[in-house]
């Protein structure tokens, strides 16, 4: 590599603009002529709206109008999507019901839109907002999902009958269920996966606007991918068709999953600002963002693993039911099933695996893909299984794990994934020293005589990421492909531009992207700079989640990169008079293959804009683009180990190590892969031990703050201890595997394994808090002592 | 926010003529809870009279009297102050601990002390320490002064111009954070004050506010060590009970933090 | 309204503005300083930290009228002309950052930790110490490797200077 290439600790070209105040993001960009909008939402969780009177608002000062759901009906704006069709078990579609952008007859969860008020400043459409008059029937709310089946539950939807979306399966009961009869040893678990909020702390933003001269509409929105916006707010919104409306998304302040949607509010905001004649700016506040950003997780799940007396895993049956919230956003029925029960092997060769899912609305804000969606979930019921099944049956963790590791490659798994490569065996190796297992003894003896329980606890996790291979997502009922593009621009003068259509919200594509050009060329990353997030300037492309920029963006720059490469290497060959694959290209040089002719890089991209010289069949310029679709999706996987001190007086638990030994494949940038593991590895801590998103039973959300809701501190996490290992990837041009979310998929189960070790009972729930903690602790006391 | 009329007061006279002048007023200590609440537009004064920069309510000296600090003081004042950490240095040490580095430059002791926030911290260390609470119409002993949550002796135009804590034989104070706001889900202050009387006061879990531990208190008066504490439980049902904490929980927290307080204190 | 006069980065400005005009909207929207960012309504990310004579405050958190007079400094002013403040170059150098959002909060909390802690800092204590601020990207780790080294290249810089 060279200093700047595949494998460099370059730092962030994007940096110098973050840390003197000069990003510019949604809130930062002032329209002119711009008005403010402020959403009136529902207080209840679920109401008949009788009636709203808008007139006292519309008289306040300032006001320019209010935008009523009826206005946006009457307009035609279509219902919101769901982008994935799945199937029940009998054969029948989900049952999706409609999702109108603000449903002028019925509430079904709090804080959901009702209107939106828009005046010359903030604090005026806020005072306006208070204004309008709204009479609501209030009516049952259901919000544990855990009783949306029952009989007499209430009812989300009125053509959904029991709450019941979709009764879904993968894999094969009949034999599951006789390979749990035959086993010698079976392990039951009932396990929750707690509701989380994405909390990027960059609140959700839009500034609409509609050029009536040119009939455009422009909307700047924090979007992690503003063409999939654009296109459903054509397709299906009815805003603009495409051509007449440009997407931006800035700088975005996070994501996480959370700024995938597109949301009742940038559809309204737009609506609004060709209605209303004027460009609308739209913030949400803290509290806004917890009640209508799509929350993530929420599980409930009962999980049987079978073995033989051999301790080889002969079955696996998992339960789960997923609350989907009061509407189904755009990768809801995606997010608990394909991408929950094709992970359902873990790194073990399982034989026999089924999945069921039940899929129900409850009125509570809308559940989606958060960091690691599906994942986490999985991984979860396969680490915490396997963890219990060494507990009970007396063998260590580690060697339970190594006896049933998948070692031949490719492997397909009973549920429908097929795992290219992976070092299972070396990553465990790699952990257990990392970690120094064989001293956990001694430190947990160290930690009893101060009084604290020390535990610890494993994840082995593998993932699928790199969304997706267009024809599979197809077959599974996915809307969209998800391949990506990438266009490289080269300037006369040799500088590039190079145009993607993944979205960079943190991630650093800035930095990387370029650094894979720098590789190919031998040019200085200056030389480089990337274009993305705007929907005039990049043709199209899928956007940043599950972890696919780094596998299918930067894919779809080395195809791109192929084509320049080829076409250099024909004109410097024509320029040199040698035979082009004679030509290399290095340090920024041209050059023939064992001799000293060459050109520098500079002289062959002018030569190739003066066309004054090249061959006849060539055409001027050097600008490539390319799409590219990958094979598979990709298997990152690692082991994760943790180790936690428990003080028993209070229930608090500390994290006091965390090892985290990943296979991402080649590595670009080992900085930004670092930083992408911390960040992950925070949010799964996050989950095991401190975030959880409570409802009351009337369905008002308890947590619509930082108040209440609690975000990991510095002073919460540990430092962490980061390894790994490169198996490049065989079936992506750059080997990459993807590296954003295996922190938040392993995290959680390495945490609760090692609290419920130190604790010596599985009867404990995420997050940990110290309450529960406490509660565990006494509800255990007596078995504790009688040790 | 709602629209609300910014006055600054340049004495104690000037900010109750001020607030006596306005609709519906409310005096302005460094903000911390009232700004956030106006924020939420869950309060909406008419005016806000900013007490701040009255040069009477500033100040800290340690005299026979005890340790007098100002209403005006900061956290961060407060727990910077050479004279508070070497006369008594828990009450440093609970200063240090409220809020988060950036709360503690604005945020007072009488802003605190006034508003009386059931999680505050202030309120532990006025009642442990049988502090004297000064306004601008007398003053009140700290058993007087806490009238339940967010209750206190005030009237609305009354000011605390000081806080005056006699200076104890021994004193502590240990915090149990509410994960999520960081403000105390418990907390404890034992101190034995001059006279010899011990006394704990509780914060964070009273459904009526601070308020002391008499069992606790009579314990220490016979014998000063954790395990005269510890044993000692609180009844639950005068005690908080909500999503970060039930009331058992917040019960048991008193009996291990007033232990470790004691501990602590020496 | 109130007239408040301000020395912003070492500039006097003055603005009319309500009286529940907030220092951070005073800031970005009178001043078109939008470095400082506002991420919650409760005043604990900190993502509108800034310093008002020569403390880090959070400018969601007072009044603009209440900072009238005030010397404030905000991210926009930390470096000296094209030169890095020390605390910026270390989020750089250490990745300390990845979205961006916090970042200039966390910036001048850091700052004003470093000057707050003149005989230097551990890890534990910067980790206390960052209570205020949140990040949900970095997981903390690379923030608290950056802040140590730009504390130790900042008191480096005050004993040369001496």
């Amino acid at each position: 590599m060279g200093i700047e290439g595949i494998g460099a600790r370059v730092l962030r070209k994007e940096d110098r603009r973050f840390i003197t105040g000069k990003g510019r993001y949604t809130d930062d960009i002032v329209e002119r002529d711009m008005t403010h909008g402020v959403f009136v939402r529902s207080p209840h969780a679920h109401a008949k709206v009788l009636s709203m009177d808008t007139a006292a608002a519309e008289a306040m000062p300032g006001v320019i109008g209010v935008v009523t759901g009826q206005q946006l009906i009457d307009g035609a704006v279509g219902n919101i999507i769901c982008g994935w069709m799945i199937y029940s078990k009998d054969g029948s579609p989900m049952k999706a019901a409609p999702w109108k952008v603000m449903d002028p007859e019925v509430v079904r969860h709090v804080g959901q839109p009702v209107a939106l008020v828009v005046a010359e400043t903030r604090a005026q459409a806020a005072d306006a907002a208070e204004k309008i008059v709204i009479e609501y029937e209030e009516l049952p709310a259901l919000t544990d999902f855990s009783k949306a089946m029952d009989d007499g539950a209430p009812q989300v939807h009125e053509d959904v009958p029991n709450n019941l979306i979709c009764d879904w399966q993968l894999g094969e009961e009949a034999a599951t269920d006789e390979a749990l009869a035959t086993a010698a040893h079976v392990i039951e678990l009932d396990l929750e996966q707690n509701r989380l909020v994405p909390n990027a702390i960059e609140p959700r933003a839009a500034i609409a606007s509609y050029n009536e001269a040119e009939d455009h509409f422009t909307l700047n929105s924090t979007s992690q991918n503003p063409h999939v916006a654009r296109l459903v707010l054509s397709a299906f919104y009815n805003i603009a068709p495409e051509h007449k409306l440009r997407v931006i998304a800035p700088d975005v302040g996070g994501g996480f999953g959370s700024k995938i949607y597109i949301y009742p509010e940038e559809i309204t905001c737009l609506w609004a600002a060709k209605h209303l004649g004027r460009p609308i700016k739209w913030v949400a506040d803290r509290t806004e963002s917890f009640m209508t950003d799509a929350h993530g997780r929420d599980h409930v799940t009962k999980a049987k693993l079978g073995l033989d007396a051999d301790h080889k895993f002969i079955g696996l049956k998992v339960e789960t039911t997923a609350n989907i919230g009061a509407y189904m956003s755009l990768f809801s029925s995606a997010t608990p099933t394909y991408l929950y029960a094709c992970l359902l092997a873990g790194q073990y060769t399982t034989p026999n695996i089924y999945c069921n899912v039940k899929l129900v609305y409850s009125h509570t804000t809308p559940v989606d893909a958060y960091r690691g969606a599906g994942r986490p979930e999985a991984t979860f019921v396969v680490e915490r299984m396997v963890e219990a099944a060494a507990r009970q049956l007396g063998v260590s963790p580690a060697e339970l794990r190594r006896k049933n590791f998948i070692s031949e490659f490719p492997y397909q798994t009973p549920v429908l994934m097929n795992y290219d490569k992976a070092d299972l065996h070396g990553l465990l190796d790699k952990g257990l020293a990392a970690i120094d297992y064989d001293g956990f003894a001694q430190r947990k003896a160290a930690a009893a005589a101060r009084g604290k329980l020390r535990g610890i606890g494993f994840s082995c996790y593998i993932e699928a990421c790199g969304l997706a291979p267009s024809k599979a997502v197809g077959q599974l009922g996915g809307g969209v492909g998800q391949w990506e593009s990438a266009e490289v621009r080269v300037n006369p003068v040799g500088t590039i531009e190079l145009l993607t259509g993944s979205h960079s919200h943190g991630q650093g594509h800035e930095t990387t992207f370029a650094q894979v050009i720098a590789e190919r060329f031998g040019l200085p990353t200056d030389n480089v700079q990337i274009v993305h997030g705007d929907t005039d300037k990049v043709q199209f492309g899928m956007g940043t989640y599950g972890s696919r920029s780094g596998p299918v963006g930067m894919g779809a720059i080395a195809k791109a990169l192929d084509k320049i490469e080829a076409k250099a290497k024909k004109l410097a060959g024509h320029l040199l008079e040698a035979d082009e694959n004679d030509i290399v290209i290095e340090g920024g040089e041209l050059k023939v293959a064992g001799t000293d002719k060459k050109l520098a890089w500079h002289e062959m991209t002018l030569g190739a804009y003066t066309a004054h010289n090249i061959p006849d069949d060539m055409e001027p310029g050097l600008s490539e683009k390319a799409f590219y679709d990958p094979a598979n999706f990709t298997f990152p996987a690692g082991t994760f180990i943790c180790e936690v001190e428990i003080d028993p007086n209070t229930g608090v638990t500390q994290v006091v190590k965390f090892v985290a030994v990943d296979d991402f494949g080649v590595i670009v940038n080992p900085n930004i892969v670092e930083g992408q593991v911390h960040g992950g590895l925070a949010q799964g801590i996050g989950q095991a031990l401190f975030e959880a998103c409570h409802y009351d039973d009337a369905g008002q959300l308890l947590t619509a703050s930082y108040m209440d809701y609690c975000m990991p501190r510095a002073d919460d996490l540990p430092n962490f201890a980061l390894d790994h290992i490169e198996t490049p990837n065989p079936n992506n041009p750059l080997g990459v595997k993807g590296c954003g979310e295996a922190g938040a998929i392993g995290a959680p189960a390495a945490v609760m394994n090692a609290v419920t070790d130190a604790l010596g009972t599985e009867d404990i729930t995420m997050p940990a808090t110290p309450e529960k903690v406490w509660r565990a602790i006494q509800a255990n006391r007596p078995a504790m002592a009688a040790e | 926010m709602y629209a609300t009329n910014y006055a600054k007061a340049a004495s104690v006279q000037d900010a109750v003529a001020k607030l006596q002048a306005a609709e519906d007023g409310k005096f302005l200590g460094g903000g911390q809870t009232l700004i956030a609440t106006m924020k939420q537009r869950l309060a909406a004064p008419s005016d806000v009279i900013d007490l701040t920069k009255i040069p009477e309510l500033h100040g800290i000296s340690a005299g026979p009297d005890g340790l007098t600090i100002g209403a005006a003081s900061t956290h961060a004042t407060v727990a910077g102050s050479a004279d508070v950490q070497r006369v008594i240095p828990a009450v440093s040490e609970l200063a240090s601990m409220i809020g988060d580095p950036a709360v503690r430059h604005m945020g007072t002791i009488g802003g605190v002390l006034a508003n009386n926030d059931p999680a505050a911290d202030y309120p532990a260390a006025t009642l442990g320490l049988n502090a004297t609470v000064h306004t601008s119409k007398g003053t009140y002993g700290a058993d007087d002064y806490f009238r339940g949550m967010f209750e206190t002796a005030l009237d609305e135009d009354e000011i605390i111009t000081k806080v005056v804590f006699p200076v104890p034989q021994k004193a502590a104070y240990e915090k149990f954070r509410n994960q999520a706001s960081r403000y105390a889900l418990c907390s404890v202050f034992v101190a034995k004050l001059g006279n010899g009387e011990c006394r704990v006061a509780v914060s964070g879990s009273g459904q009526d506010g601070v308020f002391r531990v008499k069992e606790m208190e009579a314990a220490l008066n016979a014998q000063w060590s954790p395990d005269a504490v510890t044993g000692i439980a609180v009844n639950p049902d005068s005690i908080l009970s909500d999503i970060h904490g039930s009331a058992e929980y917040r019960a048991h927290l008193i009996s291990v933090l007033a232990g470790r307080a004691v501990a602590k204190a020496g | 309204m109130s007239e408040v006069t301000l020395t912003v980065n070492g500039r006097e400005v003055t603005r009319d503005v309500e009286d529940r005009t907030l220092l951070v909207h005073l800031l970005r929207e009178h001043l078109g300083l939008t470095g400082t960012h506002v991420g919650c309504d409760t005043s604990q990310c900190g993502a509108c930290t800034i310093h008002m004579n020569g403390k880090a405050v959070k400018s969601c958190g007072l009044l603009a009228v209440q900072a009238d007079g005030s010397d404030i400094v905000t991210i926009e002013g930390l470096a000296n002309g094209d030169t890095l403040h020390p605390m910026q170059a270390a989020f750089r150098e250490n990745h300390g950052l990845q979205c961006g959002f916090c970042t200039p909060g966390m910036i001048m909390m850091a700052v004003d930790i470093v000057n707050r802690h003149p005989g230097g800092l551990d890890e534990q204590t910067i980790r206390k110490e960052l209570e205020g601020n949140i990040c949900r990207c970095t997981g903390y780790h690379n923030i608290v490797k950056a802040v140590a080294a730009a504390a130790d290249e900042m008191s480096g810089v005050a004993m040369a200077a001496e």
